[in-house]
């Protein structure tokens, strides 16, 4: 069923290009990693934009198939939806950013920091296109040894701790994940995620199953409470090493709810409906209240990922169109600009070496264009209409509205309390009088810094003003997973009725 | 002479062995690299005569032993180990003139004794194996007999599994006592007649409690840390690997053939004993700051995922029991060789994980051999080790035990937290004083070997390896 033209096995070569890239960076010195880093990122990213262009949005669910049984009852079997590419394009578009990111700011065991970051690509690259369950539990799993060693090689003072929580708590999630896994392939008797997401598990069986898969999703994506592992690892990692844990790691969680728990699990889900809802609502509101509090920018923008990540819960949860649609643009478009916020805390601290909020000031007087590239991101994460985030934040809401009055709320007074850390953040840093000589010195951003922080402003109006173009890829997927879902989508508690009114006519067509 | 030509690996070591010790004996301290080299030969050539007769002959000898896959498949695995611990003592004895050849003769004798235990099936066989095995083991372990640590590992493991046997011996006696049969499949055929009596439930008791002690399981592994840290590197490379898997092999053969009607009595034994060392393996390791120590608690911890296997029982528990040890013994001698390969300056062995600090940036090759077989040991993926962990856990999910099997693969989690403090002394701390570069290539190839079959390609030999494994566990039953 392969649709792919040239017959070429597309999907293995976009996981095996960055581990044979990352074996050559282990025997180059430092210049020759770093520029064979930034080659081997941006082919990926050139494959990516060919299977986005091959990709056929009306064409069969799973495209690039290709399969291979390895024997014992795993298989390498890979192939992508419009869900799972819409994320691949996401990554492999971050990766030659951040390998630009950490162009001088990494000046100790260049190669060997290179060779991490392509094992960790061709990873994601693996679990977003595995269709065999243990296939997919080992890119999951084995993306955890490169960060640990990014986060403990390159990171901050408390590295090492921050490295640990970081592997500890998400292994912890993903064995009892691992449990559930093997459960089903001996009930189903067959490993193949395609397969499963058309198997219907007993009742009780999905109830165990769905709370062994939210112990791994739950801490990946984060949800709160189990998010405590976010702020540390992002403080301490690198810049590049926060912008793919934000931009892509943590899709991670999100892409399982997609592939996993929903369309395995929809009673379990269901079920679980209330509890989703309810943690969605505290991350929602708390984790912006301590965002609000920080004094470190990295841990700001850490809390307000969890904050943002939220939307995606609610509107998974919420399992109409609107919802599932907006909780995959809010990845996306998070994965942009939390990715892109990371950069713009990076071009300062690569000049102050500090993270503390409060050593800047003023910096619009002497870094116009870095201040200019920082508002738009900063207007972005709040989700000003036109850019990325309002798109998905603003169809994630309309989907839980129709299920919970009080989630909406609560997701409504989430995007109110952005808008206020964000905001306050950026006249903290931008505004204001220049407190400090030595940050009212700093220059503005150079040539290469604009390299990296100039496509991520065109891709973030270009989702916000066009989302189409990543709309259309998913819709089908998105109506395979309603169809899935229909029998056990949560009644609304705001008792909508559908009216007759002109209003009907006229957006008739839209439904 | 059909008989004989099933016992052929067995008599070329035995009659191979017994010529290796004359010429010993009269070449003396000069011929030990010679003999060495023989031995591997002999060790070699032994798992070469493996093919044929020997995998299918059956029970020989009126039930002593049988010749089936399953022992050929144990065979297969301790004999190349053996023959690996005999190539990791080149270069370890000669400094301080201790090398003499009995060391090659007594592992091939003790190969012997392995092959006996995989291959028993009546419990005078059972003894016989384990007894062979363990004498050339005690000697081993207070090999370095100018080294007080090396001799009190030698007295208390001699002590120790004298006890052992004994318990073992009394068992035996117990159950003889109440069948009236030493084989096997009397064995079965006693306990299939009905509820067990309770002079039975004691023999086996006592029987298991005695191989747990050989394959240091949880309650019965107290020498392990000891002997392991006391005897000389190589020998601990040889005790971590052959001898183990001949006891976690015997166990199951005896459980899954002999004892198959009794499952219910002696799982719940082997559930605890699994689940024990599982996590005691992991939460005493957290203080050591001896890297062999720190392995041997690693072995206890992972006999008792091996143990997990056992519990599931049927064709799908033994073939992952199999599958998971045959996997153990790679990750294991890779790991030893590495630790053989930590000498200081003037060569001189160091033990202490601190000594790993930074060596990824002086040595990256070798520091990243050591990092696959710590992730490997801790069952993380992409590495190898994690596919025989699933197989366990698969095994005990379709027996049934799914709550033992969460239980047991939370004890991956915290055995992770000390498999990654070695891999943080390697890539996170500043370099320490560099060791000595060694010459010894075979050895340097060896740990490549090991390496690449733990790496992620090792996962081209999950389907040749699994059909394997189950055929060999399906001759069991």
């Amino acid at each position: 069923m392969s649709s792919s033209v040239t017959g070429l096995p597309l999907l293995s070569i976009l996981i095996v290009l960055p581990l044979i890239a990352g074996a050559l960076c282990f025997v180059l010195k430092a210049k020759g990693a770093r520029w064979t880093a930034l080659v081997a990122t941006l082919l990926e990213f050139a494959l990516s934009l060919y299977l986005w262009a091959q990709y056929a949005p009306d064409g069969a669910q799973w495209q690039f198939v290709e399969k291979m049984p390895l024997g014992g009852g795993v298989s390498w079997a890979l192939g992508i939806d419009g869900i799972a590419l819409m994320l691949i394009v996401l990554t492999a578009f971050l990766m030659p950013i951040c390998i630009g990111a950490s162009w001088r700011s990494i000046e100790k065991r260049v190669p060997e920091y290179m060779a991490y970051f392509l094992m960790m690509e061709a990873l994601i690259m693996g679990s977003f296109s595995a269709q065999d369950l243990f296939l997919f539990y080992i890119f999951f799993e084995g993306g955890l040894i490169p960060m640990f060693l990014i986060i403990g090689v390159w990171g901050g003072t408390e590295r090492i701790k921050a490295s640990y929580k970081f592997f500890l708590y998400t292994f912890f999630g993903s064995v009892l994940m691992l449990i559930a896994m093997i459960y089903m392939a001996t009930t189903a008797q067959t490993s193949s995620i395609p397969a499963l997401m058309a198997y219907d598990f007993s009742r009780q069986a999905q109830t165990w199953l769905f709370l062994a898969f939210l112990a791994s999703f739950a801490v990946k994506l984060p949800m709160w409470p189990v998010h405590t592992w976010l702020p540390d690892a992002h403080v301490q990692a690198p810049t590049a090493g926060s912008v793919i844990l934000a931009g892509v790691l943590l899709k991670l969680g999100g892409y399982g709810f997609i592939r996993f728990s929903l369309p395995m699990f929809p009673d379990g889900s269901l079920q679980f409906v209330p509890l989703m809802f309810g943690l969605s609502i505290v991350a929602a509101i708390y984790t912006s209240l301590v965002a609000l509090v920080q004094t470190d920018m990295k841990k700001l923008i850490a809390y307000s990922s969890v904050a943002h990540m939220a939307f995606v819960t609610f509107g998974l949860f919420a399992m109409n169109r609107q919802g599932i649609e907006g909780a995959m643009l809010v990845m996306l478009g998070h994965g942009l600009v939390s990715g892109a916020l990371f950069l713009c805390v990076g071009v300062v601290y690569d000049r102050l070496h500090t993270r503390e909020i409060a050593r800047y000031g003023g910096l619009s007087n002497n870094m116009p264009g870095y201040a200019l590239l920082f508002m738009i991101f900063t207007m972005a994460s709040i989700g000003l209409p036109s850019t990325s985030n309002f798109v998905g934040e603003f169809l994630s809401m309309v989907g839980t509205y129709q299920v919970s009055t009080w989630a909406a709320i609560a997701a409504c007074f989430s995007t109110i309390l952005a808008a206020a850390y964000m905001l306050w953040l950026y006249w903290r840093i931008c505004f204001g009088t220049q407190r400090h000589a030595d940050a009212a010195a700093m220059a503005d951003l150079s040539i290469r810094e604009w390299w990296l922080l100039a496509p991520v402003v065109l891709a973030v109006f270009w989702m916000g003003l066009y989302p189409e173009s990543f709309l259309r890829p998913i819709r089908n997927d998105v109506g395979r997973l309603q169809t899935r879902l229909e029998r056990v989508v949560p009644r609304s508690d705001s008792g909508l009725t559908l009216g007759k009114g002109a209003a009907h006519m006229e957006h008739g067509a839209m439904r | 002479m059909g008989r004989f030509e099933a016992l052929l690996p067995e008599l070329i070591l035995s009659i191979g062995g017994t010529i290796l010790m004359m010429l010993a004996a009269f070449t003396g301290r000069r011929g030990s690299a010679f003999v060495s080299w023989l031995a591997v030969g002999l060790l070699l050539v032994a798992t070469a005569a493996l093919v044929g007769a020997p995998s299918h002959a059956g029970l020989v000898f009126d039930g002593f032993v049988s010749e089936d896959l399953f022992a050929s498949f144990g065979k297969a695995i301790m004999f190349p180990a053996a023959a690996v611990a005999i190539i990791a003592a080149q270069g370890w004895f000669e400094r301080d003139h201790e090398h003499s050849s009995e060391y090659s003769v007594l592992i091939v004798f003790a190969a012997v004794g392995m092959s006996v235990m995989v291959s028993a099936t009546s419990l005078v066989a059972l003894y016989v194996g384990l007894e062979l095995t363990s004498l050339a083991s005690y000697v081993l372990a207070s090999y370095r007999r100018t080294d007080e640590r090396s001799a009190e590992a030698g007295l208390k493991y001699f002590v120790l599994g004298a006890l052992a046997s004994g318990i073992l011996l009394y068992g035996i006696s117990l159950l003889y006592g109440f069948t009236g049969t030493m084989s096997f499949n009397g064995l079965a055929a006693a306990f299939g007649r009905g509820a067990p009596s309770l002079g039975l439930l004691f023999g086996l008791v006592f029987v298991l409690a005695g191989l747990a002690f050989k394959a240091s399981a949880v309650p019965f592994h107290m020498w392990t840390p000891d002997v392991y840290e006391g005897a000389p590197t190589p020998v601990t490379a040889f005790f971590a690997t052959a001898p183990k898997a001949a006891a976690v092999f015997l166990a199951t053969r005896l459980c899954l053939e002999g004892l198959a009607p009794a499952a219910d009595a002696w799982r719940q034994i082997v559930i605890f004993a699994a689940l024990a060392s599982i996590f005691l393996g992991a939460i005493a390791a957290y203080g050591q700051t001896n890297i062999k120590r720190l392995l041997a608690y690693s072995s206890i911890n992972n006999v008792g995922f091996a143990l997990v296997g056992l519990a599931a029982g049927g064709p799908q528990g033994g073939s992952a029991v199999l599958f998971y040890m045959a996997v153990y013994v790679v990750m294991n001698l890779g790991a030893f060789l590495c630790v053989l390969w930590m000498r200081d300056e003037d060569g001189r062995p160091v033990e202490s994980i601190a000594s790993l600090s930074g060596l990824a940036q002086t040595r990256p090759a070798f520091a990243w051999a050591m990092a696959f077989f710590m992730f490997s040991l801790a069952g993380i993926p992409p590495l190898f080790g994690f596919w025989p962990k699933l197989l366990v856990f698969q095994a005990a999910v379709a027996a049934g035990y799914s709550a033992f099997a969460v239980a047991a693969i939370l004890g991956t989690v915290i055995g992770a937290y000390y498999y990654l403090k070695v891999v943080k002394v390697m890539f996170f701390d500043e370099p320490a004083a560099p060791y000595a570069r060694l010459r010894e290539p075979v050895q340097g190839m060896l740990i490549l070997l090991a390496a690449i079959i733990v790496s992620p390609l090792g996962y081209l030999l999950v389907g040749p390896l699994g059909s394997l494994t189950d055929r060999a566990a399906g001759s069991l039953f």
